[in-house]
């Protein structure tokens, strides 16, 4: 078992280093920061001089090697923009987008296994129809227009609930939390909704197709023969049986929960790193895209491991010898 | 003395009745500060945040009149090359110390050292010293007349502050310095920092004891401003009633703004002209269809273009009325600026076609225009206008828009043949940009001149207005260059952008055109 982790997690720096290489290459093409970080009456010789500092006319290998250099003893480099240490940004950014994106996967979660049971169970239902229905808009729209949409009507329309921003928040150790307070709660839900539409109609959809399946096996026929309560069967055999898939899939959303909340971090002004990635991609903040990319590199390769390792856990089969 | 103890009863009413009365301002616009440090970046929100906190010897007040803040007055001395200043008494920084002349020498070295984002507009300036506790002279390199003009957003921080908390240089960003300074404020302004997290929230309150009280409205108690980036976000926030006013207000939404209940819109034209460059000075274009020759070298060709957009079809379809057409490079408030020159070009382009052909070219040519997709309102949307009215003029214009982090290297490097820029006068005066967009591109001035037009002589004229002192030779020697720049057509303008800020009813707010809103001379009309 330990020798497996330390495989995937050797595996995964491989990856990491790859990610790291091709986003450098990237850079080039997304502009020159220089722009940014003069006023227009800088002169030419102001340009280059800062050009040189930042070591922007090193070739990208070596612009890389840097990176990583420093990157490995925690170093991440400096804000262009703000001239603030990039860890620092990301680690003060880092517990809006991971709220959101646990808030937004327990929703997902919650409401695809339950929507999905009910309606395979009640696969001729009006009201499992009627939820398989609304479920495509969940589907199909984008997120930015989810989130106009609710904006529109819950905060502009009815007032009900804060149109940005993530309301107050308090301090549980050192970790600002929106979680605990009632302004916290309130801004969470838009967003959280937005964020996690398209997961749960994911799930839903997932766990409904693989229940069908299952229900038809011949183990629930006589498992209902058994004369065994219809709770039982759904729950205790069928759906037990139906999660291998929906792990993984649920895995690699939180993964793109997490990493890719920056739409709806950008339509309700929410404070976290996907936010500050697009302000960075603007900017050209080469320092705070390159730790951002990592860090996302690093979201998924764990994710992925620990996704493996529940494997393990749910079907005896598939445990390492 | 009667006259003092009544300004100071007033003044003690006013305040008095300003904190009774406590309004809070929530604030929103696109875009958050950089950095509190008020010399490390030269940048238009950081510079409006700072003004809040911060103040100069002199200001610009909303209308963009030059008013004196923490100078009372001053003047040229006999000497040309020295200004003095008489700075006002009895001013204190928000941490209670005594504001002198040494602050002010101090924070001009601090803002012309290395690490500084504002040297470039003290670089005419040889040594600042102080005469005593409260005056201070100026002495340039050869007379500067505009100096006062370069010093509207060059603000004054305390000696002592500074240098007990270790930032005698200003913050380095490109270098990863990261100071005391960048995160605390210790100004003489209205308000004073209570809370700040960057790109969430920043909370000023006002200054009980600022100076200005019954100079200025000062209604505003407490400052809530917040970046909100997304336009609908901004719009919708606004609309529920989250925020009372906001800038960078989109123009599909003004409508929509101004006829909801209790809300309202303020525009004004904003510094800043939108036009075209083009590289004439090239003996061959990279990405014409005609080889060996610049048909931009042509005067008649530019001439011709110059006729073929329709601006007021670009104000009427592209940007909704909001635009101001011009015919010069400069906005209406610059020293220079002069009706004849700002006359629109009638749009004709079956005799800009006839033109082009005349000029050698009967079927016309072919050649890339560069545009930025991010910078200017509705950047994008002209270009493409553009490209249908030059299509008109028998001219094939091939469009590449993209991000300003990609625009503007290509006008630095001059690897454009054609393009578009937009341009602020932040001094107010045509010698601006001149120094930036006509004269020949060379180290120090013509940075921004990507057009390859060289003339040496104009380029002496430019230079001498420097240190012109006579006011009417200076004016006569403006308006020459602006007559040679429009005869040659060294660009296509094509607007001045309008400014429209939206707002709660009720908020008295004149939109300054600079966008830099000053809380100070913000009032309540119930």
């Amino acid at each position: 078992m330990i020798a497996y982790i330390i495989r995937r997690v050797l595996q995964g720096s491989v990856v990491l280093a790859v990610v790291g290489f091709i986003a450098f290459a990237m850079f080039r093409f997304m502009g020159n920061p220089i722009e940014n970080m003069l006023g227009q009456e800088a002169t030419r010789l102001d340009r280059a001089a800062l050009a040189e500092r930042l070591g922007l006319n090193d070739p990208v290998p070596v612009q890389y090697v840097k990176f990583l250099g420093k990157a490995v003893q925690g170093d991440f480099g400096v804000s262009y923009r703000n001239g603030v240490p990039v860890a620092e940004m990301i680690v003060q950014r880092l517990p809006a987008t991971l709220e959101l994106a646990f808030v937004s996967a327990v929703l997902a979660v919650f409401f695809g296994i339950v929507l999905g049971v009910f309606t395979a169970i009640r696969r001729d239902g009006v009201l499992a129809n009627i939820v398989m229905s609304t479920s495509l808009i969940g589907v199909s729209l984008p997120t930015f227009l989810i989130g106009v949409l609710l904006i529109w009507v819950f905060a502009v329309e009815l007032g009900w609930l804060p149109s940005f921003g993530r309301g107050e928040t308090a301090n549980l150790f050192g970790w600002e939390s929106g979680l605990v307070t009632a302004s916290g709660l309130k801004s969470m839900i838009l967003p959280a909704i937005t964020l996690g539409l398209y997961q749960m109609t994911l799930v839903m959809r997932l766990v409904r197709s693989e229940m069908l399946e299952v229900l038809r096996t011949d183990y629930i026929r006589f498992a209902r023969a058994r004369g065994l309560s219809d709770r039982a069967v759904n729950f205790g055999h069928a759906l037990k049986n139906t999660l291998v898939p929906v792990i993984t899939i649920i895995g690699m959303q939180v993964g793109q929960i997490a990493a890719f909340a920056i739409v709806t971090e950008t339509v309700f002004q929410w404070p976290g790193v996907g936010l500050l990635f697009i302000n960075s991609i603007q900017f050209v903040d080469i320092p705070v895209m390159a730790a951002y990319l990592l860090l996302v590199g690093v979201l998924f390769v764990t994710i992925n491991l620990i996704v493996d390792l529940l494997y393990a856990v749910v079907d005896p089969r598939l445990r390492v010898t | 003395m009667n006259r003092t103890f009544l300004a100071a009863a007033v003044a003690t009413a006013l305040a008095v009745a300003g904190t009774a009365d406590a309004e809070t301002l929530r604030w929103a616009r696109a875009g958050d500060s950089l950095t509190l440090d008020p010399h490390a970046q030269n940048e238009g929100p950081t510079h409006t945040l700072a003004h809040q906190m911060y103040e100069g010897l002199l200001q610009r007040d909303m209308s963009g009149e030059i008013i004196p803040s923490l100078a009372t007055d001053w003047a040229v001395t006999d000497d040309p090359t020295v200004w003095r200043f008489n700075l006002r008494e009895g001013v204190s920084f928000h941490g209670g110390q005594e504001f002198t002349a040494d602050d002010v020498v101090f924070s001009f070295n601090r803002a012309q050292k290395p690490t500084s984002a504002m040297k470039e507009l003290l670089a005419s300036v040889a040594e600042i010293r102080k005469v005593d506790d409260l005056t201070v002279e100026i002495v340039t390199e050869g007379p500067n007349p505009l100096l006062p003009a370069n010093l509207t957003n060059l603000f004054i921080m305390d000696e002592g502050w500074t240098m007990q908390n270790d930032s005698e240089e200003p913050q380095d960003i490109a270098n990863g310095g990261d100071n005391f300074a960048a995160r605390n404020t210790n100004g003489t302004g209205a308000y004073i920092l209570d809370s700040r997290v960057v790109d969430e929230r920043t909370v000023l309150q006002a200054n009980p004891d600022y100076w200005g009280m019954g100079e200025f409205p000062l209604e505003v108690s407490e400052i809530v401003f917040t970046p909100i980036q997304s336009a609908a976000t901004r719009i919708a926030a606004l609309l529920s009633g989250e925020v009372d006013f906001i800038q960078d207000v989109p123009v599909q939404d003004l409508a929509r703004v101004d006829q909801s209940d209790g809300l309202k819109i303020s525009n004004a034209p904003q510094n800043r002209v939108i036009f075209f460059g083009m590289n004439q000075g090239a003996d061959d274009l990279e990405t014409d269809d005609i080889e060996g020759e610049n048909p931009f070298a042509k005067v008649e060709v530019r001439q011709a273009m110059n006729m073929a957009i329709d601006r007021e079809a670009i104000k009427r379809v592209v940007m909704r009325d909001q635009s101001d057409p011009t015919g010069v490079i400069m906005p209406p408030f610059v020293n220079g600026w002069n009706e004849t020159l700002d006359a629109v070009p009638e749009g004709d382009a079956t005799v800009a076609k006839e033109m082009i052909a005349a000029a050698g070219y009967p079927d016309g040519f072919t050649v890339q225009l560069d545009c930025p997709n991010d910078r200017y309102i509705n950047d994008e949307a002209i270009c493409q206008a553009v490209v249908g009215m030059l299509g008109q003029a028998g001219i094939t214009v091939n469009l590449d828009s993209k991000p300003k982090a990609q625009h503007f290297p290509l006008i630095q490097n001059r690897t454009t043949d054609f393009y578009m820029l937009g341009w602020g006068v932040p001094t107010f005066d045509s010698e601006y940009v001149f120094n930036f967009l006509v004269h020949s591109a060379s180290d120090e001035r013509g940075t921004w001149n990507a057009t390859g037009y060289t003339d040496t002589a104009l380029d002496e004229k430019i230079v001498s207005l420097a240190s012109e002192t006579d006011t009417a030779v200076r004016d006569a020697t403006v308006n020459e260059i602006w007559e040679q720049v429009q005869a040659d057509v060294l660009y296509l303008p094509v607007h001045n952008q309008i400014l429209n800020w939206g707002m709660k009813e009720g908020i008295d707010f004149a939109v300054q055109p600079e966008d830099q809103p000053h809380v100070k001379f913000l009032s309540y009309s119930n």
